[in-house]
């Protein structure tokens, strides 16, 4: 793992004895909201609705035992005993108190993290697939690209106040699971001939204009990436309209340009900038990639493994759903579900964080991992380990075989906590999952991926639900529509509305119905619901959600 | 024709630890909104609203929020601000920790 050099730990120490003095001048009364808001952004600190909100960065959703350990005492001594996981690889804090920031910014110091960047018009938090180094298929691990990017733009002085934020996410893997196609630049590790290089999207976001990003190069190499990517920056840096916050993304720009002319921009803004790149970013990157070097894998037998999976239903349904194939023979990649039914997707209390820790420290070569679905990643654990696991993690609440199925779901904050939000998403996730579960259905349904936001903004990533929830404000009533047939993978497609929201009490039966429909004609237990939407279309859910009701009336 | 003045409250974010908070009648900054004042006068409003703002060592962001007449104090018309008044529905947190 990427560890912090003198000069990271200077600088991230400086800002935060900045941060202390802006502070104390602010509740001194010396700065003014206007003068200080800009300034605790800059730090992560929003003010939501109830509270403070910090937000920390987890770059590229890794970290360590001792990293999570420090989140789980932040947890307790600052806030109120639990986090909450994002769909970008952060964790946050609803409750700090203005006064303890300081305190717990040095807290995350100590364990080389920080709150930098992960808020304002600047590069965010760089995003990977949470299986990096473990996943069968990866080409190369992601991290090492992403820890790059990382340095070249933490504080990197051209890219502090650009027209709009900005964020990157990378995978090492032909099947996509960090959702590239839905970022401002997306990078996929491709091989050519033997080499090594990158695949780069761009313009993809979602918010109130959805976009799927586009190809700008089909591979640049290793040692053009860094100019190729601050050329793509720093065109739409020029471009970007600055004049209207809803058009400000790259995937306006590149919209309102055409793909094609963006493209022939970056060339050329590449072609200037790229002497500038004396070889010294290549040298980093190759220190960087030793420091991610895969771990030694151990060679055990994996029979107690294979004994508790033919003995141990309830063991056997949590290793079908919850663990996924490891390039490491032997070993498996474990996904821990933060999504009990009826609990808020993404919150871990500071016991399970610590529970987390602890086996990562002890089974998992020390390594956890944030997923942008919210859950828990243990990347390397050996299969002989898994039965110990399971045990401990149903101990802790934390062993719910359901990942992928229908209450692994996203929720953003939505009004519960963020004050841009239009209405809830918590509880309706909570319904969702309370509902199915109790139907017994969970199971059956197979793969089917709920996403809800709030407002807009789309934090929770609804348009590229299989089913997307978005709520709304409608004459002050919350209303909630939907969308069906998004996919956040390689395939990735943005879903189609159904038709007119639904109140917060027609909601959880206007899925029920979704699913019934589903269930009812989908052609075998094979065929997915995303299969099946793509295969009949809108027709027959708009029967089942509208219809049916109007033939009711008419009566 | 410009739109009937309805009755508000003035509203905001403690400075130090972000709870919600309700301008009183005497001047006091409180949690609940059952002792807020509710103002009926636009002029009055528009007033009290500036005060507020000019107590940024105190309060964050202060609005003027839609409230109506109750028994017990004023009460919220829009769901946000009863979501404002009671905390967040997935934890005992917030307010109603205080309450209950
Ligand atoms: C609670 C405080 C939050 C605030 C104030 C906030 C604000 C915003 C805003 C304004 C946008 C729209 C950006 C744009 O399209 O230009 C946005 C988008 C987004 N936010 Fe948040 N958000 C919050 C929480 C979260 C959380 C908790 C998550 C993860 C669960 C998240 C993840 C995202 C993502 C993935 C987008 C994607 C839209 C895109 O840029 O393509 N945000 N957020
Ligand atoms: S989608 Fe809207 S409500 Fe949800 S967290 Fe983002 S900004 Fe807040």
């Amino acid at each position: 793992m990427y560890s912090y050099s003198e000069f990271d730990a200077a600088f991230v120490a400086e800002r935060n004895r900045q941060f202390r003095a802006q502070v104390e001048r602010r509740i001194a009364g010396n700065l003014t909201e206007d003068e200080f808001k800009p300034l605790r952004l800059m730090n992560g600190l929003y003010l939501q609705l109830h509270a403070y909100m910090l937000r920390v960065a987890i770059p590229y959703g890794t970290l360590n035992s001792r990293q999570m350990r420090q989140l789980a005492h932040i947890a307790e001594t600052w806030d109120k005993g639990y986090g909450h996981f994002t769909t970008r690889q952060n964790i946050q804090f609803n409750w700090p108190e203005l006064r303890d920031v300081p305190e717990i910014l040095d807290a995350l110091a100590e364990v080389e993290m920080h709150a930098i960047q992960t808020s304002g018009n600047t590069i965010r938090n760089v995003t990977a697939d949470h299986f990096a180094g473990a996943a069968e298929d990866e080409i190369a691990d992601p991290r090492p690209v992403a820890e790059l990017l990382r340095q070249w733009s933490t504080d990197h002085p051209e890219f502090q106040f650009l027209p709009r934020k900005f964020k990157i996410a990378v995978t090492g893997s032909p099947n996509d699971r960090a959702v590239i196609k839905a970022h401002d630049i997306g990078i996929q590790i491709v091989e050519r001939d033997g080499e090594i290089g990158y695949r780069v999207l761009v313009g993809g976001g979602l918010g109130r204009t959805p976009m799927i990003g586009k190809v700008l190069s089909d591979f640049v190499s290793q040692e053009d990436l860094l100019p190729y990517i601050e050329a793509t920056v720093s065109v739409w840096n020029l471009l970007g309209r600055r004049d209207n916050k809803y058009k400000s993304r790259i995937k306006i720009t590149v919209h309102e340009h055409g793909i094609d002319d963006i493209r022939a921009r970056v060339q050329e803004r590449f072609e200037i900038i790229r002497p500038a790149f004396s070889g010294i970013d290549v040298a980093l990157f190759e220190d960087i990639k030793t420091a991610f070097a895969p771990p030694v894998f151990r060679q055990d037998g994996t029979e107690v493994f294979e004994t508790t999976y033919k003995t141990d239903p309830i063991f056997r349904s949590w290793a079908d759903t919850n663990l996924v194939a490891h390039k490491a023979p032997g070993y498996s990649i474990v996904q821990i579900s933060l999504k009990a039914h009826g609990a808020t997707p993404g919150d871990a209390t500071a016991d399970q964080m610590r529970v987390m820790a602890d086996l990562a420290e002890f089974n998992g070569h020390d390594e956890l991992r944030i997923s942008h679905e919210q859950n828990v990643i243990l990347p390397h654990v050996h299969k002989s380990h898994l039965p110990t696991l399971h045990a401990i993690l149903k101990k802790h609440g934390l062993a719910t075989a359901n990942i992928g199925l229908i209450s692994d779901i996203i929720a953003c904050p939505g009004m519960d906590y963020c004050a841009l939000a239009t209405a809830r998403s918590i509880p309706i996730a909570q319904q969702i999952a309370t509902r199915f579960d109790e139907l017994k259905l969970e199971h059956d349904i197979g793969e089917l991926k709920i996403k809800i936001s709030g407002c807009i903004n789309a934090c929770g990533h609804h348009h590229v639900g299989h089913i997307g929830i978005l709520g709304l404000d409608r004459a002050g009533v919350e209303n909630y529509q939907i969308t069906l047939g998004g996919d956040h993978t390689e395939t990735a497609a943005i879903g189609d509305r159904t038709g007119p929201g639904f109140s917060a009490d027609e909601i959880i039966p206007a899925v029920e119905r979704i699913v019934e429909t589903y269930l009812d004609q989908r052609q075998d237990r094979d065929e997915t619901f995303l299969q099946f939407y793509r295969r009949v279309g809108m027709a027959p859910f708009k029967t089942a959600l509208y219809e049916q009701d109007k033939a009711y009336a008419a009566e | 024709m410009p739109r009937e003045f309805t009755p508000k409250v003035v509203t905001a974010n403690a400075l130090l630890e972000g709870d919600v908070v309700y301008q009183t009648a005497d001047d006091r900054w409180s949690r609940h909104l059952s002792e807020a004042e509710l103002i009926s006068d636009e002029a009055l409003a528009k007033l009290r609203l500036a005060q507020a703002e000019g107590q940024p060592e105190l309060v964050v962001g202060p609005y003027l929020a839609d409230a109506k007449p109750s028994d017990n104090g004023p009460q919220p018309t829009h769901f946000r601000e009863e979501f404002r008044r009671t905390g967040p529905s997935n934890y005992d947190h917030g307010k109603q920790a205080e309450v209950n």
